[in-house]
């Protein structure tokens, strides 16, 4: 009874665990320097939700390549180009208007994509797809209410708010592109295709951005992309040589 | 052999009930429903789990524990099997469970049906000193995931609820 290797599915996993984990990193970077005491624990529980997921998606992958490769080399010996996550995920924290900003986007559409995957019929990730989408509700309920706090807060945050959506709208469309892996797993039912989720979350994300008087950035024509392929911004790089310095300066260290 | 295997999964289901959540110990983990099933196979015991949020801490350390009290009551072919379907629901707390969280000082989770997003229709959250329902929520997120964190405005006492999930 053994398994085929399905390098497909495996791909789709290890992408899905790399979006978790580049953001879970980068929120794990606020921790001790958030802004009140309420927003460094609320920043930390839902960094370690998201690398969580990921923990479960890369063991996912693990398991499916059967090579006992574990999710902690997946992590900490994989280079940039090897990394497929959005470009989106992977970009500064900046102020807190743009780490809320960028978790807002990503949030609405990580509520969309892990509540369909729940029907996946790839079993294995749809348990772990019936547990991320409850807590990325939470997410997005965090994210959501802080757009609107800061929107329809004081001028500064208003304005750096929205100047956080501007620069990072650019970044948005990446999520939706139509995508070979997507298309062909979709025909089985393992995979949904995310340009279909782009229409739900562009009403519910206007819908927000409305409710907390800021506007919506102008479309650009150009759109940033290369996470899927693992051509990355600059920003990975950095954030990947601090987070993999250790395991690769002492590998297989226990602790 | 039948009585015998049943008997033997409930006395080692009274053991892991000694096991108190590391992060709430007012609850073992089988009240809390971490512990989904026991199975026994011919030459080793099964113990099912199922994590509460996918990012608790404390994993690791309730499946040591497991291990420790089945070692320590002369069971040491154990195996800990995580499982992530049905999603872990706080749905699955008893009356008597929840009474104990409140008698600990944490709220105890309440089922609506309610916006997720703009949480029109949430319930008021009782504070569990007082019982007033005078109270504000603070932040989403408490010392833990799986709680939030509340103020009582009538005993002026910070608290936690333990959310609906």
């Amino acid at each position: 009874m053994e398994e085929t290797v399905n390098a497909p599915i495996i791909e789709y996993l290890l992408r899905l665990a790399d979006d978790r984990l580049i953001l879970g990193h980068r929120l794990s970077e606020w921790c001790g320097h958030a802004p009140i005491l309420e927003e460094d624990i609320a920043l930390a529980n839902i960094a370690l939700d998201c690398i969580g997921q990921a923990n479960y998606l890369y063991s996912a992958a693990a398991t499916e390549e059967g090579k006992g490769r574990t999710a902690d080399a997946i992590v900490y010996f994989r280079e940039a180009l090897e990394y497929k996550n959005l470009l989106l995920v992977e970009q500064p924290n900046g102020d807190y208007a743009r780490t809320i900003v960028r978790q807002f986007f990503y949030d609405a559409f990580g509520v969309l994509l892990f509540d369909r995957l729940q029907k996946s019929t790839f079993h294995p990730l749809a348990g772990i797809a019936g547990k991320a989408v409850k807590e990325l509700r939470y997410h997005f309920r965090h994210s959501s209410q802080w757009m609107i706090r800061l929107g329809d807060g004081t001028e500064e945050s208003h304005a750096r708010a929205q100047k956080a959506l501007d620069e990072l709208w650019k970044f948005t469309d990446e999520m939706f592109l139509p995508d070979p892996l997507e298309n062909e797993l979709a025909k089985e039912g393992v995979a949904v295709i995310s340009s279909s989720l782009k229409d739900e979350w562009t009403g519910t994300v206007r819908e927000i951005i409305s409710t907390a008087t800021l506007s919506l950035p102008l479309q650009t024509a150009f759109i940033h992309k290369g996470g899927r392929s693992g051509h990355h911004t600059e920003h990975l790089g950095h954030l990947l040589s601090e987070m993999q310095i250790v395991a690769r300066s002492f590998p297989d260290i226990q602790w | 052999m039948i009585q015998e295997r049943i008997s033997s999964i409930d006395s080692i289901k009274v053991l892991l009930s000694t096991i108190s959540d590391p992060e709430v110990p007012a609850i073992s983990i089988v009240e809390l429903g971490i512990v989904r099933d026991v199975r026994l196979h011919s030459d080793f015991i099964e113990i099912i789990i199922t994590p509460t949020y996918s990012g608790c801490p404390a994993m690791k350390m309730i499946e040591d524990e497991i291990r420790r009290v089945l070692m320590d009551a002369g069971l040491s072919s154990v195996s800990v099997t995580t499982v992530f379907s049905p999603a872990w629901t706080t749905e699955w707390i008893s009356d008597d469970a929840k009474l104990k969280l409140k008698r600990y000082g944490i709220a105890p989770p309440v089922h609506s049906v309610s916006s997720p997003l703009l949480q029109i229709g949430m319930p008021k959250i009782l504070c569990p000193h007082c019982n007033s329902a005078d109270t504000t929520k603070q932040s989403e997120f408490g010392s833990t995931a799986c709680k939030a964190y509340y103020y009582c405005q009538s005993c002026r006492q910070a608290f936690e609820y333990f959310k609906s999930f």
